[in-house]
């Protein structure tokens, strides 16, 4: 019998408590999966972008928009490759469902987000019909919006000259991400902002919430915030301009402290995984002295003694912790789905790598202590069963 | 029963001799309740405090279809209009008590934060605001003086976000506002700060306001306001009461909390149903000739079956209240804030109430019943010969 053939073998010798075992390390690894990704999406979920875009709002809070006419402004600090702007559109979906529309130009827009991928003669579509709308691939699937079709879009926000907030637009174009990042964020609709500028009963022409300001290259994009900032400082629209990343993070922030609750579950999680699986570790090795013994007896040195018990910890937790991380994947793929991409907690190669470490981490952590106890097994004592 | 009674008795004095895997189903179980407590704490608490905002004699009037105030605006003309409107109470001055309100957000940071902003509300509002809010206290400093840049902060802003106290400046619009008071109203309120309405509107460029806020005059008063706000036609407006306009805010975040939750909940407790099997099955095998010692000298199996149950019951009770004290020692009042209906910060407190202790005590009996099952059976069902001459 092989070194690996004996570690199963001594696995199984106890089946059901180690298939109950497996089950709590695999249910524990399923938590930690869904809940790391969600972690993660709130630590580092903006790392999909690069440092090449910036955004400016107003500095006391996004929610007040800024003149359009910074755009000349803006677009002639060097350094700035192009300059796109982005109006919060409040658009409603049948009853209550709200979609992230955006009042945008057109073709500024797609020179500022190469990212973004769709046909030139849509992009054209988009820019030259004034009630034109294009939605991303994911919002589109979702409610089964084809091209030509006339979209029915509410704003809780803004009504028409005639005071009626029920809005319509001409859908010309779906518009892709360049890869999985990217298509994740195409739950999204455009509108054209000249058009919604002149169509909204408000009296705040040709203003607009953001500024995304597309860089020549990335090196100088401390230098250039500041530059853009001090362009406005001690007027009534004061900017605040921040890396996209940063900004995005920022956003992420603003739904506050789940990031700490979400620690505090991993941890008791953790803590209640360790003791179930140290427990039976310990379990095992208590029964198994006068064997651990004869092992000795028959020539197995102190240390592979130990390393059979270690090896032991080490499957049981790989096994577990692997099949839970797929149970994970599978699952946070089908929250994702079903919830329209609104709940992005794909386990990514991040998250796995982490649970990777954890694997191993818990193995040591469960492992050592009953494995220590195998290797300072005296023979004599252990089969006298003393 | 007397005889299950009996062998329980034995049991229970027998733990401390194998209290490790005792101890994995008190604290698998502790982990289980302290988080679903915690959870749930959590929405309790956002809801609590929305609730509490909000009298059921006052109406929060709105454009229509707007659903929060930041997405609402009511030009002066609206406002004047709907001030002078049937139903609302008067005040001692004779005027109507009604204060059309401006909200607009500014930029704060969090305590623990070095550079994100996260969105707080302004309120501009009309001196008659306060005799709306009579909960409202100011506990240090002093209320604005109208026509300056002053500001009023909830005592929760205070807690939660740099920048924000007495005598300090904030920064708006290109101009400085100084801090001069902080107040208490227990609720929502709390997480705002407040500002001469029109010194908010000169300031941020806006001519009208966002929502108006009235006293009804008895209980009639609604139904007096609503017919005759159809009949105007320069009016589109939502007429809400306050206290439904807030508590309808907590619906979607106690769905989502809800969700994760149960979610959380499902998952954690299928690990813990693992664990005390594990555990009972452990302990009924190292008791064996024991069980096997008194079936032989008359004990019925189901005696056994129960004193089994009523050990995993038992140490579930444990651990669940273990759970239940961990999290309110951990949670309960402890301040977060997260994003409201406005897109503002709302902070609040968690609240382990005693309903969610108990709902957690359940969930821990149900998977103690569970876990204690099948080891209780596989226990009362041995063959007693055989369990005997085991080693």
């Amino acid at each position: 019998m092989t070194k690996s053939g004996f570690v199963i073998a001594n696995l199984f010798r106890k089946r059901t408590r180690t298939i109950l075992t497996l089950l709590s390390v695999i249910m524990a690894f399923v938590l930690f999966g869904l809940l790391q990704s969600v972690n993660s999406m709130f630590n580092a979920g903006a790392d999909f972008v690069g440092a090449t875009r910036l955004m400016t709002q107003a500095r006391v809070s996004f929610t007040q928009a800024l003149p359009v006419s910074m755009v000349p402004k803006i677009e002639s600090v060097p350094g700035v490759a192009r300059v796109a702007y982005s109006m919060w559109f409040g658009g409603i979906w049948q009853e209550n469902t709200p979609l992230f529309v955006f009042a945008i130009n057109p073709l500024r827009h797609r020179d500022a987000y190469p990212e973004y991928v769709m046909p030139e003669a849509q992009w054209q579509a988009f820019a030259n019909t004034r009630t034109a709308m294009v939605a991303g691939k994911l919002l589109a699937d979702q409610y089964h919006w084809k091209i030509g079709q006339k979209i029915p879009i509410s704003s809780n926000i803004y009504p028409q000259k005639d005071g009626s907030k029920a809005w319509a637009f001409d859908l010309v174009g779906i518009l892709d991400g360049k890869d999985d990042a990217w298509r994740r964020q195409t739950n999204v609709a455009f509108i054209n902002a000249d058009y919604f500028d002149e169509a909204n009963q408000f009296n705040l022409k040709g203003r607009t919430n953001f500024f995304i300001i597309k860089l020549a290259d990335g090196a100088n994009a401390q230098a250039i915030s500041k530059t853009i900032d001090a362009m406005f400082e001690n007027s009534p629209d004061e900017t605040k301009t921040q890396t996209e990343k940063d900004f995005n993070l920022g956003f992420v922030k603003q739904i506050g402290d789940i990031g700490l609750i979400v620690h505090w579950i991993l941890f008791a999680v953790f803590f209640t995984l360790l003791l179930v699986v140290g427990n039976t570790m310990a379990q095992s090795v208590r029964e198994r002295i006068p064997e651990l013994a004869v092992l000795k007896t028959l020539g197995f040195s102190d240390a592979s003694v130990l390393g059979f018990v270690l090896a032991e910890a080490f499957a049981l937790c790989l096994f577990g912790g692997l099949v839970g991380l797929s149970l994970a994947t599978a699952l946070g793929a089908m929250v994702e789905k079903g919830s329209g991409g609104q709940f992005q907690v794909t386990l990514d190669g991040g998250v796995w790598f982490i649970g990777i470490v954890a694997i191993v981490v818990m193995s040591i952590a469960v492992g050592l202590l009953p494995a220590l106890r195998a290797r300072r097994l005296r023979i004599v004592d252990a089969l006298a069963g003393r | 029963m007397s005889q299950a009674l009996a062998i329980t008795g034995l049991s229970i004095r027998s733990i401390p001799e194998r209290w490790a895997p005792s101890l994995v189903i008190v604290i698998g179980l502790a982990g289980v309740v302290g988080v679903f407590t915690a959870l749930l704490a959590m929405a309790e608490g956002f809801s609590s405090t929305l609730k509490a905002t909000g009298r059921t004699d006052t109406v929060i009037i709105m454009r229509g279809g707007s659903d929060s105030e930041i997405n609402s605006a009511l030009s002066r003309e609206q406002s004047d209009i709907l001030e002078q409107q049937p139903g609302i109470r008067a005040a001692a001055d004779g005027k109507p008590l009604a204060s059309a309100e401006l909200m607009v957000i500014a930029e704060l940071i969090r305590k623990d934060d070095v550079n994100n902003g996260a969105n707080i509300t302004v309120r501009g509002v009309e001196p008659v605001a306060f005799a709306l809010r009579p909960q409202l206290k100011i506990i240090a400093g002093r209320a604005f003086t109208p026509g300056l840049r002053e500001l009023m902060v909830g005592e929760g802003v205070v807690r939660q976000f740099q920048g924000a106290g007495i005598g300090q400046l904030l920064r708006m619009r290109g101009s400085n506002w100084t801090v001069v008071g902080e107040f208490k109203s227990g609720d929502s309120h709390d997480s705002e700060l407040w500002a001469d309405v029109n010194v908010a509107r000169s300031t941020f460029g806006r001519t009208g306001s966002s929502s108006v806020l009235a006293a009804l005059d008895g209980p009639g008063g609604l139904d007096k306001l609503k017919s005759a706000i159809a009949a105007e036609p320069r009016l589109t407006v939502d007429v809400l009461g306050e206290q439904e306009y807030f508590s309808g805010q907590t619906k979607q975040f106690r769905q989502q909390i809800g969700f994760l939750a149960g979610l959380v909940t499902i998952i954690m407790a299928l690990g813990a149903v693992f664990a005390a099997l594990n555990s009972m099955y452990a302990a009924v095998a190292a008791r064996s000739k024991e069980i096997a010692t008194l079936r032989a000298i008359g004990f019925g199996g189901s005696p056994v079956l129960i004193s089994v149950m009523i050990e995993a019951l038992l140490l579930a009770l444990a651990g669940g209240v273990l759970g239940a004290v961990l999290a309110y020692l951990l949670f309960n009042n402890l301040s977060v804030s997260t994003l409201g209906q406005n897109f503002t910060q709302v902070v609040f407190n968690f609240k382990v109430t005693p309903e969610l202790v108990v709902r957690g005590l359940i969930i821990a009996l149900l998977i103690g019943m569970v876990g204690g099952f099948l080891p209780a059976l596989r226990a009362a069902r041995a063959p007693v010969t055989s369990s005997l001459r085991e080693q």
